[in-house]
């Protein structure tokens, strides 16, 4: 591998070196990133990359929407794990309002967000699996990420773009149906995991294909800004659910899987042992909820929370407060509040700067991705070309939240 | 009450005072967080410090993002948030200059991940980080000559009379 550094050097002719465009659209990255590899046979020497093909201006559109609406933005960030993309940015309203929930409606959260963490890593793994050529655990987990989006489905009404939640709370109660099919999930999934990993763990194809393949040290990666399971894979145990607890996680109890060589094998097994303690926290959860005796599902902050649509048309009281806040008529504290949550790829953060007026002054996503995706080429320099596109599922970058 | 994050907020202060003194504008605590505003000569060592300072040890960059304020003198400005992982303390760090030269040296060379970060805030702030080495538009295309997120380009098409938004927020 070493030699190949040092033809970099060298003058690049056409004989030498081939260049590949890898992207922008070719099933192989599974999103729009457009990598031009400048290669020596099978062998990356060079890649250059060119991002944005899917830019929105987020950003600048949060500055004409009111709060209530941004999440709606936000989940089309990362939109294979959107719930906790919805929740980051409530917490962060409440966070700048003052907002204390019941511990009820944070343990919701918990559950909402563990689900989607699970559907979130189990996609990237099977999807690793497929690119090393094991098609059959992709088709074989879908089923599971299926069942959790109707559980979605059952609490908001939408799969993919949830918009879940409200700033205060949720929208309206978990119903039974929830309940019956996070419980078939619960009891279900496991199982579909274990043989999962039965599938690939262990599997000799799969580690020739996938140890010290795409492998960063610890420091460069905290250099680089890298977090979340490709952070923890070099070793080093930093999940903001710990380190900053936010909606009681500090409640829970769970352990972080961390990884020795920061290989692709060992996001891999990060993301499995992840999923596995997500599982934990859910069982935990819906015990805790069950020891509760109330049912509630928002915060008593009329101020900020949207009523019910059923209680806006036969309560004067709450059409008076949907009026207020959809009009903007209620006081949003001037400040600015950094808040974090540990997304599905990393520390997902929200910088608001609020004038006090409607509609956020300033409001800067923290995306994971982005920020981690510019080590790739380091990652993949000196590999094969079939092994970059290892790399890349396996850092899980996610077009929408690259490119906001 | 002194908590240990208060110790440590007051610690940084004195710490940087005395290290850089006048370059030391102004500090709050807004949400828990220290927030330092400093001069825009000294934010390269003012970071390199808190990078290497033993006791300290802020060796992780959250975000760096830019801000524009239409109405103050010093209108356009850098904000960072650095992460202290072995003290799990945070800071934001804000420096602010004119818009006729909005020039802030590149941090490309502490941290690595600042790369693209900074090639964001200039697309979008049209911020010139110097002694970056590859400052150019990151998520825009390449041929657009403005800078969108900066306060003066409204969101909605100029163009149209049909929207009249001024009784929502801002106008």
């Amino acid at each position: 591998m070493f030699e190949y550094y040092k033809i970099k050097e060298r003058e690049v002719t056409h004989k030498d070196y081939n260049t590949l465009n890898l992207g922008p659209i070719h099933p192989a990255t599974h999103c729009v990133f457009q990598n031009k590899l400048t290669m020596d046979g099978e062998i990356v020497i060079e890649a250059e990359q060119t991002i944005g093909y899917v830019h929105r201006a987020l950003e600048k559109m949060a500055e004409r929407k009111a709060y209530y609406q941004i999440s709606t933005l936000t989940d089309r960030m990362n939109y294979c794990s959107s719930p906790i993309n919805n929740f980051g940015w409530e917490m962060t309203v409440e966070k700048l309002c003052g907002i204390e929930l019941p511990k009820r409606v944070e343990y919701m959260r918990v559950i909402i967000m563990e689900l989607s963490r699970i559907a979130d890593h189990l996609l990237c793994n099977s999807v690793i699996g497929v690119d090393s050529g094991a098609l059959t655990g992709f088709v074989y987990l879908f089923q599971d990420r299926e069942k959790i989006y109707e559980i979605f489905e059952e609490i908001c009404g939408a799969r993919l773009t949830t918009n879940i939640g409200r700033i205060g709370g949720f929208e309206r109660n978990f119903n039974n149906n929830v309940w019956t099919k996070l419980d078939s999930f619960l009891k279900e999934y496991p199982k579909h995991l274990k043989e999962f990993e039965n599938l690939l763990v262990r599997n000799r194809i799969f580690m020739d294909r996938t140890i010290n393949v795409g492998s960063i040290s610890a420091d460069k990666a905290l250099n680089y800004g890298f977090t979340g399971p490709c952070l923890r894979a070099t070793g080093v145990d930093f999940d903001i659910r710990v380190s900053n607890p936010y909606s009681s996680y500090e409640d829970f109890d769970f352990i972080i899987p961390v990884g020795t060589n920061g290989d692709t094998y060992d996001r891999f097994m990060v993301r499995q042992e992840e999923m596995w303690q997500s599982l934990n926290i859910i069982n935990q959860a819906v015990d805790k909820i069950n020891k509760i005796q109330n049912e509630i599902y928002h915060a008593d902050t009329p101020l900020y929370y949207l009523p019910q649509k059923q209680d806006v048309y036969t309560k004067m009281e709450a059409l008076i407060w949907h009026f207020k806040i959809v009009m903007g008529e209620t006081s949003i504290p001037v400040g600015e509040v950094y808040h974090c949550v540990e997304g599905a790829n990393g520390e997902l953060g929200f910088y608001l700067i609020s004038d006090g007026g409607r509609t956020p002054y300033r409001l800067h996503f923290r995306r994971p991705c982005f920020i981690y995706y510019q080590a790739y080429p380091e990652l993949i320099k000196g590999g094969f070309l079939s092994d970059a596109i290892l790399t890349m599922s396996s850092l899980n970058v996610i077009s929408g939240e690259l490119d906001a | 009450m002194f908590s240990i994050k208060e110790e440590l907020n007051n610690n940084i202060i004195s710490k940087l005072t005395i290290r850089f003194g006048n370059g030391i504008l102004f500090h709050e605590l807004s949400y828990d967080t220290l927030c330092i505003t400093i001069d825009k000569n000294i934010i390269f060592d003012c970071i390199d410090y808190l990078y290497k300072e033993e006791t300290l040890k802020y060796r992780f960059l959250t975000t760096l993002c830019g801000i524009h304020y239409l109405d103050s003198e010093k209108s356009i400005g850098v904000i960072y948030h650095l992460h202290s992982l072995t003290n799990n303390h945070r800071i934001r760090i804000k420096s602010f200059t004119e818009i006729e030269n909005p020039v802030f040296p590149s941090i490309t060379t502490i941290f690595n991940a600042a790369n693209w970060m900074e090639r964001e805030t200039y697309d979008f702030f049209g911020i010139i980080f110097e002694n970056h080495p590859n400052l150019k538009r990151i998520l825009n295309a390449d041929d657009i000559n403005y800078f969108p997120m900066r306060k003066e380009y409204p969101i909605e098409d100029t163009t149209r009379d049909d929207k009249n938004d001024n009784m929502f927020g801002r106008s």
